[in-house]
């Protein structure tokens, strides 16, 4: 299987990276049961979100309804907020699943600052373009997108 | 040798009753022990790329649309030899029945029956109501990836005249009856790709001059069959306005949705010449000086462009 290596994981929260190098470190079968693994680890809405549906955006760009939304917490030490991801995609999406899944685990409980940093072609990283179709991969990256977008909102607001 | 055909009443009513099997049929097969010997193969076929492996009907192999049936760099079906060595890697031969089923009301297994038709595999029938009917009647799933013993498939070329219209066909076409399948703001231009699909778009909204707007959920009922052959001649033959005899194209977006339509007009009402344009609105819509039509009418064939 041919390596990426067009971006490094520098940038990428510590989190992240390692998702990234798990990808890179499997054969293209292997690396789709892994997206698999993340589309069952993805967590439930907690009740508050559940119930709200109305909080939650839908990102168009996926092939199956994804909806998420964003709230940040303050650092019992006083530093940066922390940001946490919500996300809701029905079972019989688990592409789609998969993705949130990897955002969740990569980038949940983070800084703006350390999400603002992803690059926005992050996904193509993860080596699943083939397997999965551009246009696929495409509805991840406004995935990653929306939360940045949402994220950046959020932190001009909060300071 | 084909396996048996199921004989139900909604089934004797379609042209191609062969075509079909029920979930009831197929579950009874296979607690038969059909698959055991490669005579009888399962195959499904889905949109999402992950579907299958959470969780398929116990002995189905996986097709994937675009992996295994789409060329990698020509936008182009595989050829004879890649053909002949997926089918054999599935366990299929080529006297194997084969029984395609998948998501959305099987759209993408229309799309690979469809497939499997252009290299002339004879016995290749649908699972009325795909993988949805199966779940909600509570069947049974497995994650157990099956291990068939390899198929005997010959290396066979492709025969796409008969079932695939490319664009000049179409060209040549106009004025013969088309079907548009795709949602009605895709057909009157106010969108140029589906809900949804936004990277799947064209430059141009709107539809083929003369093509009848019926999108291919409407073939579909709640459960996701194929609707009875009364409600499918009224609305390709009424609503329409078909004629047993035409000659017709079906198109979407990018041939997967109109495959559904396809499969309801040759082996459901039994039109004997249907072509499936799979360039479809992603080809039409981004062509240069091919004529469009926009709006809710279907509009009319260019002078220019009517042969004598």
């Amino acid at each position: 299987m041919r390596k990426l290596e067009v971006m490094s994981t520098n940038t990428l929260p510590t989190a992240l990276a390692e998702i990234v190098d798990d990808f890179q470190a499997l054969t293209e079968p292997d690396r789709l049961q892994l997206l698999l693994e993340f589309s069952r680890g993805l967590p439930e809405l907690p009740e508050r979100l559940k119930d709200h549906p109305e909080l939650l955006e839908q990102v168009v760009e996926c092939q199956s309804p994804l909806f998420l939304t964003i709230e940040s917490e303050k650092n019992p030490d006083g530093g940066a907020r922390a940001y946490r991801l919500f996300f809701k995609a029905p079972p019989e999406a688990p592409t789609t699943r998969g993705f949130a899944g990897v955002l969740h685990e990569g980038l949940d409980g983070l800084t703006a600052e350390e999400i603002l940093a992803v690059p926005d072609d992050m996904p193509e990283l993860l080596g699943l373009t083939r397997a999965i179709t551009p246009l696929r991969m495409r509805g991840m990256t406004a995935m990653l997108g929306r939360i940045k977008r949402k994220v950046a909102a959020a932190s001009r607001l909060e300071g | 040798m084909s396996y048996p055909v199921e004989q139900n009443e909604k089934f004797a009513a379609y042209a191609n009753p062969e075509r079909l099997v029920s979930t009831e049929w197929l579950a009874a097969a296979i607690a038969d022990g059909a698959l055991a010997d490669g005579k009888l193969v399962v195959v499904e076929s889905d949109e999402d790329v992950l579907l299958y492996e959470t969780g398929h009907i116990p002995g189905a192999v996986k097709i994937d649309w675009h992996t295994d049936l789409n060329d990698e760099v020509t936008r182009d079906y595989v050829d004879g030899a890649a053909f002949a060595a997926l089918a054999a890697s599935k366990g299929i031969s080529r006297d194997s029945t084969v029984v395609i089923y998948g998501d959305k009301s099987n759209w993408w297994a229309a799309y690979a029956l469809w497939v499997f038709t252009l290299f002339g595999h004879e016995d290749v029938r649908l699972l009325d109501g795909g993988r949805d009917k199966w779940i909600a009647e509570g069947r049974e799933l497995t994650t157990d990836a099956p291990q068939p013993a390899v198929g005997e498939y010959p290396e066979v070329e492709r025969n796409d005249a008969p079932i695939r219209a490319f664009k000049e066909d179409v060209l040549a076409h106009l004025g013969n009856p088309l079907i548009d399948v795709r949602s009605p703001e895709e057909y009157s231009g106010q969108r140029t790709h589906m809900p949804a699909y936004p990277e799947e778009g064209a430059l141009r909204g709107g539809h083929i001059p003369t093509a009848a707007s019926i999108p291919w959920a409407r073939a579909a009922a709640e459960d996701g069959t194929y609707r009875s052959r009364e409600e499918l001649e009224a609305l390709y033959l009424g609503e329409a306005g078909l004629e047993p005899g035409d000659d017709v194209v079906a198109y979407c977006r990018i041939g997967e949705r109109s495959s559904h339509t396809w499969f309801a007009l040759k082996y459901l009402l039994g039109f004997d010449t249907v072509r499936n344009y799979d360039g479809s609105w992603t080809e039409w819509g981004n062509a240069v000086r091919v004529p469009i039509a926009k709006g809710v009418d279907r509009g009319s064939v260019p002078a220019s462009l009517v042969r004598s």
